[in-house]
């Protein structure tokens, strides 16, 4: 099955339906392409006629239409490339735009499970140079390839027209050389890859150099790194000779077989100048400007096989299927994430139950929730503590449908999650992460995101609420301070009041805190406990917690242990009970005593 | 002043630049010569063809250097060739071979010349990052570090092999094609040449021009990958907040944004292209027209007028090329700087009369003052002696100067002349050997880094020859034997990316047993049993007593379990030292330590 893929013209056909909008500029591309050829297999016939009518003949008569003729030709050819190189481009470009926005989109429709299996780098190679890839493929490799062609074809019709018997014998080496290339074309790929690969392993030895220089520098192994170091330049050097090697024998074949065509012209035409000496040495570089279209084709194939692994990443990123998907009905109802049909949304209310839910992570293999049942009335404060990775964000994972439950049902407002679209629910959600992301912008334009049309006062009052006010007059443009890119010129615990900020414009039902206090300092953290109660009040609100000193007034408090919950109840019960939850509370109470007394 | 300060770094820039040329001056040397050899081969061909056609084929009286006369005389003359045309197709032949030879030997000398010189300059400069102070790292951005050693060595690679080979090996065609030309007929050379001056103008300001342009596609190519990445990272919030309309949106803007960027550009390549193809096309053309004017003229023979045209061809896409190649030089410049900022940052260097003094003595701090880089003070007038063999514990809060302690002592950080000094064994460490000093000096720290290697070769990296006893057995110290066990690869499994994460936990343990393989006379925990159980922390700390017992320990910890068992314990609050003593002492000294003392033993009755 795979190898029937592998062999269907290189993938090719299964990007000609994303070629719809740029199919005329390509057949006309191509055709330039093929005049472009035409021309300058016309061109040394101009030589000719110079060298077997003034020459031969001994007369200039008709020079002014001979000069006229080729200005023509110079100019018409200049024409037709200025248009078909600004078509490739165009083409090249177009092709990556569309593939680009589709990918995107499609990306913005994938489940949780997608992001959580494949590495953001390896996404983004996906989108980003997969598509470059393709899009060049179908211009400048398929314009070069038309003209490469069309020029072989010329020359070789012209040649046989001259002179058949010639030219067939000229013919007899492209078969041998054909052979040869190759031959050097497997190596040569091997190599690179080799190449390649070494080089990868350079960057990642200078990062580790770099990133645990502090490490290397205690440990005193400076010369050990050095020395290992030199071991992978060594391999590069020795591997780059290795396939300038074979790159020279490759491109010496081609210069070879160029002369060797030369040669044959010259011993057994040799005869032809003595009458006309133009076709004699038109047919000269015609024998000599076939070799290089010939390796061209030899090239082309590997870099074929080279552009299907592109094509057929792409179009498997295309081919992914969401895990969580809105029913058409639902999507006829209420609209996509495109195209949502807000008129259609009931307003949501903000009680969350869970009903026998059974869940398993797609690429986990054990189940983490069995049956669990919880009603989650509107208002409720739940927490939801353990240790880091013990598993705290299945719940709110499945609340916010990233994921949907393996088997059970989440009810939201009463009635099942499925029957509304994605985006209905998230419209009422308000999400602060622990590493807090803003987008590149300005503080205002990440505010707003959640809430396009909130007014000037809307926004200060939100900033006041998570007690932003000294963040914001502290920027040097206040709102209109630029952020960087993810937020990165702001402090962390700047961004995460901001997002904090964020969250409470979207005047979001239901409120999660996801370790929002866990990787800021100690005075952000201060001043987002201090909002804690005004922002959550009249929400539903979902916090996980690492600390626990935060979580003592919520409702109800969850408590994970190798991802499951083991314990659940108010802080008092839990407490009393004396089990894992009195357990955490006891060593983080410690830590936390020690640590401010020594504060 | 200023100039000369200019032209001392233009001394320095250059001299850095000889230095990487190290090694690899011979092999362009012979890049060189071959380019020239080529050259010549490539002058040669045409030549062939002319006697072939004009005198062989021809019957014209022949003007050849006496050396060829006498070799065609030799064979018979000019009209035995001309029977025998197999002779002139064998001559083609062997001129080729040359030819192909030659360029071989360039091709591989060229490679080799700029592989030798990478490889000196990644080498020189991963050496020369090795030896920079820690404080430097500090201070410098990983990722720009990272991008000065990989993209710009790769352009300053090219300049100096690639671009620069072909300026020379270009300028040596262009000359040898000239001179050929000039000495057949200097009338149609001057035709040739008289626009050759445009073409190259042409090209050397398009190519200037459109650098900008170039560097806008560049910014905003960059603009949109970033863009693609914040939404990748960042795709909680986005779905979250229901923002996949408006990031698809702003996308698509810059997606748009960018793609009318490059095709405007390719516009104004294309029409660069055009228009160089109507200058180059009317310049052969009048070689062509002249050329047959002369032929009929009888100044030119039929021969030299197809030599001509084969000379006139190496004339005019070279000159093309050069234009370009001239062009993206200017870029290498910035490139070069970027390394040398690198390059030029000096390194730590030991006292010329720095000993290897011997480590198991006693360790003073006295007077020590210091403060990082413009920043407040950190430690004040920190005195205290530790006796060789014994444990010393530290108490203190964050910022309250612990770890910058142990950075001194590991001369992470030089402490100044005039800040007191640290001493052992009655040594000041300003005269110990650096090397010396941390090769006996174990350091664990709270975030441990490991390398991205299998877990044997972590525990195992100070040794030169990997002892799989001596790692299994500081494993097990470190109460990570089981664990390494328990991976389906074990002591081989990969650590990092590529392999297993390891828990905060594990990395810790695993940094504990790489510094026990070690063997060191000083032992540092900063803070690195912070992320293991208290049971696991204790059994790991009875192994190591047992197994080290000479050592001098230090620990950095929170947990008064912990430090209990140290000779001394010193606490420190912003710096100063504010108690030291036993544990006996202090728990009812009435100072911070007795107050934590309290907390953790009272622990049973939390507050509710």
């Amino acid at each position: 099955m795979q190898q029937k893929t592998r062999l269907k013209y290189f993938g090719i056909g299964k990007i000609l339906p994303y070629l719809k909008n740029v199919k005329n500029q390509i057949l006309m591309m191509v055709a330039l392409a093929l005049v472009s050829s035409v021309g300058d297999i016309i061109l040394p016939l101009f030589q000719r006629y110079a060298l077997d009518h003034f020459v031969g003949q001994n007369t200039l008569d008709t020079i002014v239409p001979f000069i006229l003729c080729n200005v023509t030709v110079i100019l018409i050819l200049a024409v037709v490339n200025y248009v078909s190189c600004a078509q490739a481009t165009t083409i090249e470009m177009l092709v990556n735009r569309d593939l680009r926005q589709r990918g995107f989109e499609h990306l913005q429709t994938l489940s949780f499970s997608y992001f959580n299996q494949n590495s953001v780098g390896y996404i983004h190679a996906r989108l980003m140079s997969d598509t470059s890839r393709i899009g060049s493929l179908v211009s400048w490799t398929l314009i070069d390839c038309t003209w490469r062609v069309s020029y072989l074809i010329g020359a070789i019709f012209m040649m046989l027209t001259m002179n058949a018997r010639l030219a067939l014998m000229v013919f007899a080496i492209i078969p041998f050389v054909a052979v040869l290339f190759s031959l050097f074309q497997a190596r040569l790929e091997g190599v690179n890859r080799d190449v390649r690969e070494i080089n990868s392993r350079i960057t990642g030895n200078f990062n580790e150099g770099i990133t645990g220089a502090k490490t290397i520098k205690s440990l005193a192994i400076e010369e050990k790194m050095k020395n290992r170091f030199r071991e992978e330049t060594n391999t590069m050097r020795r591997k780059s000779v290795q396939a300038s090697r074979l790159r020279g024998a490759f491109s010496g074949t081609v210069n070879l077989a160029s002369s060797a065509a030369l040669a044959i012209v010259l011993w057994k035409g040799g005869y032809i100048a003595l009458e006309e000496m133009g076709t004699f040495s038109v047919f000269m570089s015609y024998a000599q400007g076939m070799m290089e279209p010939v390796r061209w084709l030899v090239d082309i194939v590997s870099e074929l096989i080279t552009t299907q692994v592109n094509i057929e990443r792409f179009i498997n990123l295309l081919n992914v299927k969401s895990d969580v998907v809105d029913t058409p009905e639902v999507t006829q109802k209420y609209g996509d994430c495109f195209q949502p049909k807000k008129e259609n949304w009931e307003p949501i209310r903000g009680d969350i139950e869970f009903r026998d839910v059974t869940f398993q992570y797609p690429d986990g293999e054990e189940t983490v929730l069995e049956n669990f049942s919880l009603k989650i009335p509107f208002g409720t404060h739940l927490a939801i503590v353990g240790e880091t990775g013990a598993g705290k964000s299945t719940l709110v994972n499945l609340v916010c449908r990233f994921y949907e439950p393996t088997e059970g049902t989440l009810l939201i407002d009463g009635r099942d999650a499925r029957e509304r679209s994605q985006l209905w629910l998230h419209s009422a959600i308000g999400y602060v992460l622990q590493t807090p992301h803003l987008f590149s912008g300005t503080v205002r334009e990440n505010l707003l995101m959640g809430n396009p049309d909130a007014t000037e006062e809307q926004i200060m009052e939100a900033i006041r609420l998570v007690s932003a006010e000294d963040v914001i007059a502290h920027l040097e443009k206040g709102l209109d301070t630029d952020v960087g890119e993810g937020g990165d010129l702001l402090s962390t615990g700047e961004k995460q009041l901001i997002s904090f900020a964020r969250a409470i414009l979207a005047d979001p039902r239901i409120l999660i805190l996801d370790e929002a206090t866990a990787s800021v300092d100690t005075m952000t953290e201060a001043k987002i406990q201090a909002a804690m109660e005004s922002v959550t009040a009249g929400r539903t609100s979902l916090m996980i917690a690492h600390r626990l000193s935060t979580v003592r007034n919520a409702d109800l408090i969850l408590v994970v242990k190798n991802g499951r919950i083991v314990e659940q109840g108010t802080h008092t019960e839990l407490l009393a009970k004396k089990g894992y939850y009195h357990e955490l509370y006891t060593r983080q109470y410690e830590d936390e005593a020690t640590a401010k007394i020594l504060a | 002043m200023n100039t000369n300060n200019k032209d001392a770094r233009k001394q320095e820039k250059l001299s850095l630049l000889w230095r990487f040329l190290k090694g690899a001056k011979r092999y362009f040397a012979v890049t060189i010569f071959a380019a020239a050899v080529t050259a010549l081969a490539d002058m040669l061909m045409p030549q062939i063809i002319r006697a072939a056609i004009d005198n062989a084929i021809g019957g014209k009286e022949a003007e050849f250097p006496q050396i060829v006369m006498d070799l065609v005389n030799s064979v018979g003359g000019f009209s035995y060739l001309g029977q025998h045309l197999w002779i002139m197709a064998l001559a083609v032949m062997l001129v080729a071979l040359f030819q192909v030879a030659s360029q071989y030997l360039f091709r591989v000398y060229n490679t080799k010349a700029s592989e030798t010189l990478v490889k000196s300059m990644r080498d020189q400069l991963f050496s020369h990052i090795q030896h920079l102070p820690f404080s430097w790292h500090t201070k410098n951005r990983t990722g720009d570090i990272i991008q000065r050693c990989t993209s710009d060595i790769e352009t300053t690679k090219n300049f100096l092999s690639e671009q620069l080979t072909s300026v020379f090996r270009i300028v040596i065609l262009l000359a040898l094609s000239v001179t050929f030309m000039f000495s057949m007929h200097w009338g149609l050379a001057l035709v040739a040449l008289i626009p050759t001056p445009v073409i190259l103008g042409y090209s050397l300001f398009f190519h200037r021009k459109i650098h900008d342009g170039f560097t806008a596609c560049d910014e905003n190519e960059g603009k949109l990958s970033a863009m693609a990445q914040e939404n990748l990272t960042g795709v909680r919030v986005v779905r979250a907040f229901g923002l996949e309309r408006a990031e698809t949106d702003k996308f698509h803007k810059q997606n748009d944004y960018y793609t009318s960027l490059w095709v405007k550009m390719g516009k104004v390549l294309a029409q660069f292209w055009s228009t160089a193809d109507i200058l180059s096309g009317i310049q052969i053309m009048l070689v062509v027209t002249f050329g047959a004017y002369y032929c009929i003229r009888g100044s030119l023979t039929e021969g030299e007028y197809i030599a001509f045209i084969s000379y006139n061809s190496m004339l005019v896409w070279p000159i093309r090329q050069l234009g370009r190649m001239i062009s993206e030089m200017s870029k290498a410049g910035v490139s070069i700087d970027r390394v040398f900022y690198i390059m030029s940052s000096p390194v730590e260097q030991d006292d010329p009369d720095a000993t290897e003094a011997p480590m198991d003595g006693d360790i003073c701090f006295e007077h020590v003052n210091f403060a990082y880089e413009n920043s407040p003070q950190m430690l004040h007038d920190i005195f205290f002696t530790m006796k060789a063999g014994t444990t010393l514990g530290i108490l203190g809060g964050t910022g309250s100067g612990k770890s910058t302690l142990m950075l001194l002592l590991d001369k992470l950080y030089p402490l100044d002349e005039n800040c007191g000094c640290i001493t052992i064994g009655g040594v000041d460490i300003r005269k110990i050997k650096t090397a010396h000093l941390r090769r006996n000096i174990g350091m664990v720290l709270q975030e441990p880094y490991l390398f991205s290697r299998s877990i044997a070769e972590n525990i195992g990296i100070v040794s030169p020859e990997l002892d799989m006893e001596a790692v299994r057995s500081a494993a097990t110290a470190a109460a990570l034997d089981e664990t390494i066990t328990s991976f389906a690869q074990g002591y081989d499994t990969m650590v990092g990316e590529r392999g297993v994460t390891l828990s905060g936990g594990q990395k810790q343990r695993a940094a504990i047993a790489r510094m026990l393989t070690q063997n060191t006379p000083i032992m540092i925990f900063d803070d690195s049993l912070s992320a293991v159980d208290t049971q696991t922390d204790a059994r790991i700390r009875q192994a190591i007593s047992k197994r080290f017992g000479k050592a001098s320990v230090i620990l950095i910890s929170h947990r008064i379990t912990t430090l209990s068992a140290a000779d001394k314990i010193i606490v420190l609050d912003r710096g100063r030292i504010v108690e030291e003593g036993t544990h006996e002492e202090l728990k009812c000294g009435g100072g911070i330590y007795q107050k934590i003392y309290e907390t953790q033993s009272g622990s049973q009755e939390v507050a509710v």
